[in-house]
């Protein structure tokens, strides 16, 4: 199935799986162990690893327009969830709509490659467009926070998004790895810098860095997973991407600051709606937006840090 | 044949567009009642509402969970009718008063008997977007003789956004769908109306979903 795909792009998927094999050995090696103890929402977010992995992996392996299709899908959901943990006026159920009509046509651009279209569309016809269709309905209660919310829903879940996906149709520079290869990089990184800004929080971690919104944050989990990220990016970086090894160590920097900062903006949204978790579907996980948190703020800096440098 | 509508009609229509179109957050989905006879009593804010909660229920035992619904607006015209009755199977019931209690409630009397899920609104009607109606009377006296159904209060929340009542257009956003626990018996209607509207603001809290600005 993955034989048609770069020889890097196959290795990495194939490591990807590995650890994956690994994670589940483990959860059940624990749970062997320790029979006592409830394992179930482990057991959950293993399971979900495999489906949101496996569904990534399909779709890279079918074809490029596939996986763009994929990625709009995932814009789509996460849009929904956003609209509907955050408050909404029933006067704009149609403005909504129109909204809804601009992921498609956002895909398209990325599909047929239009950077020039691609990249304002949302932010100028779109944002410009919003606040007409609303002064076209009549309803001024609210209507700058109306305006704001869905300018901002679009923003990060679609527009950010879509960075991922055009990743996929960018000229090919490293034909050892192709515009997977990028996608790939942008994933394992920013998930793997969740993974061990965690991991060293728990181990080392002390000095809180915003306790208001993310009490669980802390200065050491944050620079070790900025260590950790940095080096391991640098090493992947001319595997993967067409990015020098040391271009691949700033890659690094940022996307492990700028993961971070995702995480804890949807953090403060979720404070603000007195809510813990966006939605329920991904079990184990939570909602579509608890996984992408960091993936809203990664995917369109790495995109820009790479096209300044090469494209 | 009813049976092989109802199963098609919910497995190619209804289910996707809950699943995709919609999404739901539920919460406690095992207090759902698996046997009749029961009641499901809900708030009423879209036709989407009995769609959404009888898509909970496997394909195999949907003939089992019927909405009651007003017969003045379900069986307004004969296709609109022949729908409710053949593909949803729903149990009409009379809003208008000068029918006598026993009369306008033997056909719920009947599928209770028969062993049936329903799936009851006591606001009686869908109302305004996302606002709450004082629930009516009629289910006290559907229940109060009935010691063998379980009354299980739910509460959803975004439908009446996703499509309100007078329009058309489906706008997709995901709803919370909140299970309680069953009702205890209660000795008055107004007994009844003051219990709902308690477990109902206390289930509310547990919806994920917001719709009106602070």
């Amino acid at each position: 199935m993955l034989s048609h795909l770069p020889e890097y792009t196959q290795i990495a998927m194939l490591a990807v799986i590995g650890v994956l094999v690994i994670a589940t050995v483990i959860q059940f090696l624990l749970s062997v162990k320790n029979p006592e103890k409830d394992y179930r929402e482990l057991r959950l977010r293993v399971t979900s690893w495999w489906w949101m992995i496996g569904l990534l992996f399909i779709f890279l392996a079918i074809s490029t327009n596939a996986a763009i299709v994929f990625f709009g899908f995932i814009s789509f959901l996460a849009f929904k969830e956003f609209l509907s943990i955050v408050p909404t006026r029933q006067a704009d159920r149609r403005v909504v709509f129109w909204a809804y009509v601009a992921i498609p046509l956002q895909y398209y651009w990325v599909a047929t490659g239009w950077y020039g279209m691609f990249i304002i569309f949302i932010p100028v016809y779109m944002f410009l467009f919003i606040p007409m269709r609303m002064v076209l309905k009549g309803e001024t209660d609210g209507f700058i926070k109306a305006a704001g919310i869905l300018n901002w829903a679009l923003m990060l879940t679609v527009f950010s998004v879509s960075h991922i996906a055009y990743l996929l149709v960018l000229p090919e520079k490293n034909a050892l790895a192709g515009g997977i290869g990028l996608v790939l990089y942008l994933l394992f990184m920013t998930q793997f810098n969740d993974v061990s800004q965690y991991v060293w929080g728990k181990m080392l971690g002390k000095h809180k860095i915003i306790p208001r919104v993310s009490p669980n944050k802390t200065w050491e989990g944050f620079l070790g997973g900025l260590f950790t990220i940095t080096l391991v990016a640098g090493f992947v970086a001319p595997l993967l991407t067409p990015l020098t090894r040391i271009e691949g160590f700033i890659a690094g920097v940022i996307i492990s600051a700028s993961g971070f900062i995702g995480d804890v903006v949807i953090s403060s949204v979720k404070r603000d709606l007195r809510i813990k978790d966006s939605g329920q579907l991904i079990p184990g996980h939570g909602g579509i937006l608890d996984r992408m948190d960091s993936l809203l703020y990664t995917a369109p800096l790495f995109f820009h840090y790479l096209y300044y440098l090469h494209y | 044949m009813p049976r092989a509508l109802k199963i098609l009609f919910f497995s190619l229509i209804v289910r996707p567009i809950v699943l995709v179109v919609l999404g739901l957050n539920i919460r406690d989905r095992h207090k759902l009642p698996v046997t009749g006879p029961a009641i499901i009593i809900a708030n009423h804010n879209s036709h989407l509402d009995a769609m959404v909660l009888m898509s909970l229920y496997p394909l195999s035992m949907i003939h089992k969970v019927r909405p009651v619904a007003a017969a003045d607006y379900f069986l307004a015209n004969r296709i609109k009718a022949w729908f409710s009755l053949n593909v949803i199977g729903i149990i009409p019931l009379s809003r208008q008063g000068g029918v006598n209690r026993d009369e306008m409630f033997a056909a719920c009397h009947a599928a209770l008997d028969k062993g049936d899920i329903l799936i009851l609104f006591p606001e009686g009607t869908r109302g305004e977007p996302e606002q709450a109606v004082k629930p009516k009377k009629g289910l006290y006296y559907l229940v109060k003789d009935r010691t063998d159904t379980a009354i299980i209060p739910v509460v959803i929340h975004g439908l009446g956004r996703a499509l309100p009542r007078g329009e058309a257009l489906l706008v997709p956003f995901n709803c919370d769908v909140v299970v309680g626990d069953p009702l205890p018996p209660v000795a008055s209607s107004d007994a009844l109306i003051a219990v709902l509207t308690e477990t109902y603001a206390r289930l509310s809290q547990h919806c994920l979903t917001r719709t009106t600005l602070k």
